[in-house]
């Protein structure tokens, strides 16, 4: 028999004598959007206007930089300045209508990443510039997928990174962008979708809060208006 | 010495004795505290939060049969290879066999609990492959060639100038306090290890059956650059990871967050559905994932302690635990360390060595009323300990047992015995007695009254 029978033979045996239910404080009541209980997580507010309040907390205490712009060519400038600010050099972008635009007015070495990938170029950008799938008010955090977001390493590996996203990609919580994403992609899924929350830390040296462990040390939201 | 049971023994009480320690991690622990509660009351309703959450493993772990093989199934739907293996040894040879046919030099690990249970790193070092972990508190780990102290926080009694040090012995930097720096010499001299290496191996915190998804959980990035820059990604995980829907994610990843660390959300929470798809840009060419058992269908099959393998192994167990924050992890001589290691270890490594373990508790209930899915810690431990008794009495537990069942039957014999001791107790204090002597040692025993129980309650209530 194979390992595989044999573990699976295991857990039937196993699960013959049933275990009893969870002590639950109340029953649980049958919700027509699951997740079951999502009611009683954070709340990512009703309106638009309450998620993006909600959102712009959760960012600043996460050390998540927001900078909210009104159209795209404010975006651009908004970009520039910060380039400007920070002294980057190299930038790597994704291709995306949202980016490109923003990533060839930089007065930088630019280079679309997901064009011709190559990780030794990467690792010596200053700064990468992708967009996002969705926005998470709830919890401050920005999804981004490996078909959307310009592959796997283009969001994690340069030690800054901007995401450029319209307000209309905010969404209240988590169940919400799940749901989301099961109806965008259904069975054809990105092979990763990654719930970004904050730039890159770690505690792990006295349970000091360090910036920048392996991933970006600042994380920069433009948020363009529609 | 190889008795588990006396080297914990001797350990624990070399660690407790140690007090700087202990006010060292408790003070590392104070923020966490501050910031869970925190973001607990950002829940709606945290306690019914806790209901959702273990009602999402229950549904999963007593269906598991099934939910494996929707898992299986559709893992293999997206191009994803599953490896089951039994036991440790079989995982081992998997991950080496995987590496042999790929012909890899170097292999870069993200931080996977499950990898410590099977002595991975030792077997891959054997054979030859250079192996480096890469999240910050491993990677000190393994340079201090210890094993991790906490499964969440892994080098959390390490204070900073030990890790200067040991950065300044193995890499050559320059010594420095700052956390910041320590953390920065990390990265530096791990970035080019993550581009330069042939595999990367990483756990799972969860397996979503109704997507063919594992989703990892971290903080650091180093996970994520694990998974996207070598050629081959292999991940290891229990098979008690299922979970049903990616809808439970909603709950279950603010949860594993909110607990284990008090944050919203853990910084990088990221699902992975297969190698690079056609039109990606970059990430593997493979993907493995090893389903590891080694005991946990003997978990399984013991209906009352099942729920223990709901564990998300957020950790909030041991950031409450006192005996773990007075032992420390390095002496439970586990994988898992405080409640919830008491608790499975006897199961996934035999009771009867393991059994002192069920007795590192005082029973407070502060783990049951940590764990963000319920699991009933503490009556585990009571439940492990009267199971060792049935199926291992000691000598010691026969002749007490006895002499406790024939005395508590009569009570003419039990107000004598009473009275017996009452009056010879003072007297116990001189005398060298087994264990008495030891707890006496730090304590002082109260002069006993001169009536029993029984007999105030007579003369105060009933006459
Ligand atoms: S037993 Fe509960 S509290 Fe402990 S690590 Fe597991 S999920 Fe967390």
């Amino acid at each position: 028999m194979s390992s595989r029978e044999n573990i699976l033979g295991r857990i039937r045996e196993a699960l013959q004598v049933k275990a009893p239910q969870p002590h639950l404080q109340a029953p649980l009541t049958p919700t027509n959007h699951p997740p079951q209980g999502k009611e009683w997580l954070p709340d990512g507010g009703e309106s638009l206007t309450e998620s993006l309040a909600i959102l712009e907390g959760q960012l600043a205490k996460l050390k998540t930089v927001l900078v909210r712009v009104p159209n795209e060519t404010l975006a651009v400038e908004a970009v520039k300045l910060l380039s400007q600010e920070k002294g980057w050099k190299q930038v790597a972008y994704q291709g995306h209508p949202l980016v490109t635009p923003i990533a060839q007015s930089l007065a930088c070495q630019t280079w679309q990443a997901d064009a011709d990938f190559n990780k030794q170029k990467l690792e010596q950008c200053d700064v990468s510039l992708t967009s996002c799938e969705t926005i998470v008010a709830q919890l401050g955090s920005i999804l981004v997928s490996s078909q959307t977001s310009g592959g796997r390493a283009l969001s994690v590996l340069p030690p800054a990174h901007v995401v450029i996203a319209r307000t209309s990609q905010v969404v209240p919580d988590l169940a919400d962008a799940i749901g989301q994403i099961k109806e965008r992609y259904g069975q054809k899924l990105p092979s990763m979708l990654s719930f970004i929350t904050g730039p890159s830390r770690t505690g792990d040296i006295e349970r000091i809060l360090v910036l920048g462990a392996h991933g970006p040390k600042e994380l920069f939201l433009v948020l363009i208006d529609g | 010495m190889s008795d588990p049971k006396a080297i914990f023994l001797k350990d624990a009480s070399v660690s407790t004795a140690d007090g700087d320690q202990r006010a060292f991690i408790r003070k590392a622990l104070g923020g966490y505290y501050v910031n869970r509660d925190l973001q607990k009351a950002r829940f709606r309703s945290w306690e019914k939060a806790r209901d959702a959450a273990s009602m999402a493993k229950w549904s999963a772990v007593n269906d598991l049969g099934n939910q494996l093989e929707k898992f299986v199934g559709n893992f293999e739907k997206n191009g994803g290879v599953v490896h089951w293996a039994q036991d440790a040894a079989e995982a081992r040879e998997i991950i080496l066999k995987i590496a042999a046919d790929a012909k890899a030099k170097a292999i870069i690990k993200s931080k996977c609990m499950t990898s410590e249970e099977i002595h991975l790193n030792d077997a891959l070092a054997k054979a030859g492959y250079g192996v480096v972990e890469s999240d910050l508190g491993e990677f000190i780990q393994q340079l201090r060639g210890e094993a991790p102290y906490h499964f969440v926080f892994p080098c959390m009694h390490v204070k900073r100038e030990a890790i200067s040090e040991l950065f300044t012995k193995h890499l050559g930097t320059a010594p420095t306090n700052s956390p910041e720096e320590l953390t920065m010499i990390a990265r530096r001299h791990l970035r080019q290890l993550y581009v330069d290496a042939d595999i990367g191996i990483s756990g799972a915190n969860f397996l979503v059956a109704e997507t063919g998804q594992i989703s990892i959980t971290e903080n650091e990035g180093n996970a994520r650059l694990t998974t996207a820059l070598p050629k081959i990604h292999i991940a290891l995980a229990g098979i008690e990871k299922v979970v049903k829907n990616l809808d439970d994610l909603a709950i279950l990843l603010p949860m594993l967050a909110t607990a284990g660390a008090g944050q919203p959300m853990t910084c990088y929470n990221t699902l992975y559905s297969g190698p690079r798809q056609k039109g990606e840009c970059d990430g593997p060419e493979q993907f493995h994932l090893v389903l590891l058992d080694n005991g946990r269908t003997r978990l399984l099959a013991d209906p009352e302690q099942r729920d223990a393998l709901h564990c998300i192994r957020c950790g909030a167990c041991l950031n409450v635990c006192p005996i773990f924050k007075n032992i420390g992890g390095l002496a439970y001589g586990t994988t898992y360390q405080g409640p919830i290691g008491s608790v499975i270890t006897p199961h996934l490594r035999g009771l009867k060595q393991w059994n002192h373990l069920s007795g590192a508790s005082s029973l407070c209930g502060a783990c049951t009323d940590a764990c963000p899915v319920r699991i009933d810690l503490h009556h585990h431990l009571l439940h492990n300990r009267r199971n060792a008794v049935k199926t291992n009495p000691t000598l010691f537990d026969r002749v007490f047992h006895f002499g406790f069942n024939f005395v508590i039957q009569r009570p003419k014999l039990f107000a004598f015995g009473g009275k017996v001791f009452r009056t010879t107790l003072p007297l116990l204090k001189k005398l060298p007695l087994p264990y008495l002597s030891a707890w006496l040692k730090t304590r002082d025993l109260p002069t006993p009254p001169s009536q029993s129980f029984r007999a105030q309650w007579k003369d105060q209530n009933h006459e």
